[in-house]
C-alpha cells in the first residue's frame, strides 16, 4: 500500500497543478490579510475563498485524476494485490496533497496573521473540507464510467453544498418562520458540510455575538466541547461514508 | 476719652471690618492618632456650621457617620473608612457638606436599604471630590439632591454578579448635579439616572462594569459631554426621556448579545453630536425614538451601525462617517419616516461627476440581507454565505425587497474629518 501511495504522491507532485493550487491559495490568503485593515476581517475574506475554492478544486482534481488513471489502476490490478488497498492508496495519496497543498497555502499567513486557535480551527476545517470532497469525487466517478457524467456530478455536487443548500436553508426560515424553528434549523444546517464548517470557525471569531439565538442554540451543540467532537464526527462521517460507499462498488465493479 | 469719643465711629468699623475678614466661628478641628480627638463621629458632634474637620491618615472603623451639619470633612493622605461589609459609610444629611480626600471601603451590602459608600439625603449643595471608594455596594447615591457637585472620584468594585452589585453613582429625583471626571468600574451600573433633571455629565470614564455604563430613566435636559462608556456588560441604555444632549462621547467595544453602544426606548427631541460609537455589537439602536438629531457622529467596526424600529419618527441621520461596520444601518418594516442625508457610507459605490463631494447616486443602506435578518433573525446562521453575497449584491443593482424610501439621496464621496 505505502508503494502504491508513494507513486500517487509522486504522480501528483510531477503534475504541478497541485502546486499551482498551493500558490494560488497563498497568494488569496496573504493578500487577503495584507488589504484589509484588521486580521478578523481577513479572516473573514480568507474563509470566504476556502469555503468556495477548497471544496471545488478538491472534487474536479480528484474527480479527473481518479478517471484518468484508470489505465494505471487496471495495471495494479494485474497484480496480486487487494483491491481496496488500491483504492485506500489512491484516496489517501490524493487527500494527503490535497491537505499539504491548503495548509501550505493557507495555513502559513493564518497562523502568521490569525489568533492561533483561530488558525487552528480554520486550517482544521480546511483540511477536513479537502478529505470530504475528495471523498465525494471518488463517490461520483465510481458511480459512472462516463468521465462528462462524472465530472457533471461532481460539479452538481460542489453547487448544491456551496450554493444551493444555502438558498433552501433560507427559503425555510422563511416558510417556517412562525415556528421556533432553532434548533431545527442548526441540526439543517450540520447537514452541510460546508455550511458545518463555516458557522464553526465563524463562532471563533468576534462576529459570533452577531449570530443571536440560533447562533447561541448552535454553539450550545456543535461548539462546546462535546458538541465540537460531534460537529468534527460529523465531519469525518461526510468523508468517510462516500469514500466508505465508493470502495464497497470499486470492490466489486468489473472495470 | 476725648479721643474714643472722636475716633468712636471709626473703631466701630474697624471692628466690624475684622469679625467680617476673620473667620471668628469657622475652625478647623484635627481627627487622628496624636490629636484631642481620635474618631470622626466625635468631631462631628463638637463642630459647628463651617467648620472643618481634617481627618489624618489612618483606618477609621466607625459604623455609619452621620453628616448633619455644613462641614467641610477633609482627608489628608486618603484616610480608609471603613465599613466592614455591614454598614453604610457617610450620610450626609445636612445642606452644604463637602466630604474630599478619602478612601472610602467595604461598605455594606443588602438590598433592602442600599447602603452606600456615601449617601445623600435630601439636600443641596454637597460636594464629594477626590475620594477613591473601593468594593462598596452603592458608590455615590444621592436622593432628593440638588445642586451638588461630584468630581473626580475614583470608583471601583469587583462583584462578579449583577444583583451583589449596587450602581457607582445612583442619583434619583434630583436636580442640577454636576458629575465630572469620574471614573467608575466594576459596578452595576456605572452611572445610573433616576427622575434627575437639568444636570451635566462630563468626561467621566465608566469601563468593565457589569451592567450598563451609564443607564436612565425619566432625566430630562441634561448634558452627556466628553464621556467614555467601554466594556460594560450591556453597554448604554436610556429611557423614557426627553431633551438630553449628548457630545463628544465614545461607546466603544461593548460586545455581546445583548449590547449596545447606545439604547435608545422612548427618547425625543435630544441632539447627538461628535460621538464615537466603536466595535459595538450595535452602535445605536433606536425604539420608539422622536425628533432625535444626530450629526458628526462616527459608526466604526460595529456589528450593526444603527438599529432604527419602524417606530420611530422624524429622527434626522446626517453628516456622520459610517465605516467597517457589518451592517450599516438595518430597520424592521417597511415605513421609514426618517431621513439621512449627507452621510458617509464606506460601502458607497457610486460616483461624482460634477465634484461637489456628494455622490450623484442615491445610497441605499439597507441591504438585503440586513432586512431578511432583521425579519428572520434565524437567517444570521448564513452569515457570509456565498449565496447571501450573491443575493446582495443583485439587490443592490435592482433594489426590490428592501424599502424605497430608506435612502441617502446625498451620500458623501470622501469621510468627515472627526
Amino acid at each position: 500500500m505505502m508503494r502504491i501511495l508513494k507513486y500517487v504522491a509522486l504522480d501528483i507532485l510531477k503534475n504541478k497543478i497541485i502546486i499551482a493550487y498551493a500558490i494560488m491559495l497563498a497568494l488569496f490568503s496573504w493578500s487577503a490579510f495584507g488589504l484589509e485593515d484588521n486580521a478578523a476581517k481577513g479572516l473573514l475574506t480568507v474563509l470566504n475563498i476556502i469555503l468556495l475554492t477548497v471544496p471545488l478544486m478538491s472534487v474536479l482534481f480528484a474527480t479527473i485524476y481518479v478517471y484518468n488513471s484508470s489505465e494505471f489502476i487496471e495495471l495494479l490490478l494485474s497484480h496480486p494485490i487487494k483491491r481496496s488497498k488500491i483504492w485506500k492508496a489512491l484516496f489517501t495519496g490524493l487527500s494527503l496533497s490535497m491537505v499539504a497543498a491548503y495548509v501550505f497555502g493557507a495555513g502559513i499567513p493564518l497562523f502568521i496573521f490569525a489568533q492561533w486557535n483561530i488558525a487552528l480551527m480554520t486550517i482544521t476545517v480546511g483540511s477536513l473540507l479537502s478529505v470530504i470532497f475528495v471523498a465525494i469525487a471518488f463517490l461520483s466517478s465510481i458511480i459512472t464510467r462516463d468521465k462528462a457524467k462524472g465530472i457533471g456530478t461532481s460539479i452538481m455536487l460542489w453547487l448544491y453544498f456551496a450554493l444551493l443548500f444555502d438558498g433552501l436553508v433560507l427559503f425555510l426560515f422563511f416558510q417556517f418562520s412562525d415556528y421556533p424553528i432553532e434548533k431545527a434549523v442548526v441540526f439543517l444546517s450540520a447537514l452541510s458540510p460546508i455550511d458545518l464548517s463555516r458557522i464553526l470557525i465563524l463562532l471563533k471569531l468576534d462576529v459570533s455575538a452577531m449570530l443571536g439565538y440560533t447562533g447561541a442554540v448552535f454553539k450550545n451543540s456543535f461548539g462546546s466541547d462535546w458538541g465540537l467532537v460531534l460537529s468534527f464526527t460529523l465531519l469525518a462521517f461526510w468523508a468517510l461514508v462516500p469514500f466508505y460507499l465508493s470502495l464497497r462498488k470499486f470492490k466489486s465493479k468489473d472495470l | 476719652m476725648g479721643i474714643l469719643t472722636k475716633y468712636r465711629f471709626f473703631l466701630f468699623f474697624v471692628g466690624l471690618l475684622l469679625a467680617n475678614i476673620m473667620p471668628n466661628h469657622a475652625k478647623t478641628i484635627h481627627v487622628g492618632r496624636g490629636q484631642a480627638i481620635i474618631q470622626i463621629r466625635k468631631a462631628i458632634a463638637l463642630a459647628k456650621h463651617g467648620d472643618t474637620i481634617l481627618v489624618n491618615s489612618g483606618i477609621y472603623k466607625e459604623g455609619n457617620i452621620i453628616i448633619d451639619k455644613a462641614v467641610h470633612l477633609v482627608g489628608k493622605d486618603y484616610p480608609i473608612l471603613d465599613g466592614e461589609l455591614k454598614y453604610e459609610i457617610l450620610s450626609i444629611k445636612s445642606d452644604g457638606v463637602s466630604v474630599k480626600g478619602f478612601r472610602i471601603q467595604n461598605s455594606g451590602r443588602t438590598t433592602m436599604s442600599d447602603p452606600g459608600a456615601i449617601k445623600v439625603y435630601d439636600v443641596k449643595n454637597v460636594s464629594i471630590e477626590k475620594n477613591i471608594l473601593i468594593n462598596n455596594y452603592f458608590g455615590i447615591y444621592l436622593q432628593y439632591a440638588e445642586k451638588c457637585i461630584i468630581k473626580n472620584n475614583v470608583i471601583s468594585a469587583s462583584q462578579k454578579e449583577e444583583n451583589q452589585s449596587g450602581n457607582g453613582i445612583h442619583c434619583w429625583k434630583s436636580d442640577s448635579l454636576q458629575i465630572i471626571g469620574n471614573k467608575i468600574e466594576g459596578h452595576r451600573d456605572g452611572i445610573y439616572f433616576e427622575f434627575v433633571t437639568h444636570s451635566v455629565i462630563w468626561r467621566n470614564i465608566a469601563k468593565n462594569n457589569l451592567r450598563y455604563g451609564l443607564h436612565f430613566m425619566f432625566s430630562h435636559n441634561n448634558a452627556y459631554i466628553t464621556n467614555l462608556f467601554k466594556h460594560n456588560g450591556a453597554g448604554v441604555a436610556v429611557m423614557f426621556t426627553k431633551k438630553v444632549v449628548m457630545m463628544n462621547n465614545t461607546f466603544e467595544e461593548n460586545w455581546g448579545d445583548a449590547a449596545y453602544g447606545v439604547l435608545f426606548k422612548e427618547l425625543s427631541d435630544c441632539y447627538l453630536s461628535g460621538n464615537r460609537f466603536i466595535k459595538n455589537t450595535t452602535g445605536i439602536f433606536f425604539d420608539g425614538s422622536n425628533r432625535i438629531v444626530a450629526e458628526r457622529n462616527l459608526f466604526q467596526g460595529n456589528g450593526w451601525g444603527m438599529r432604527m424600529q419602524a417606530n420611530c419618527m422624524d429622527n434626522s441621520i446626517s453628516h456622520n462617517n459610517f465605516m467597517g461596520n457589518t451592517f450599516d444601518v438595518t430597520t424592521n418594516g417597511s415605513l421609514t419616516l426618517n431621513q439621512f442625508f449627507e452621510n458617509y457610507w464606506d460601502k458607497y459605490e457610486g460616483y461624482d461627476l460634477d465634484k461637489d463631494k456628494i455622490g450623484d447616486v442615491p445610497y441605499h443602506p439597507l441591504s438585503l440581507y440586513a432586512v431578511i435578518v432583521e425579519k428572520n433573525p434565524p437567517a444570521m446562521l448564513l452569515y457570509r454565505s456565498f449565496m447571501i453575497s450573491l443575493l446582495d449584491k443583485s439587490e443592490k443593482i435592482l433594489p426590490s425587497l428592501t424599502p424605497e424610501n430608506f435612502v441617502d439621496n446625498k451620500p458623501r464621496m470622501s469621510p468627515y474629518n472627526l
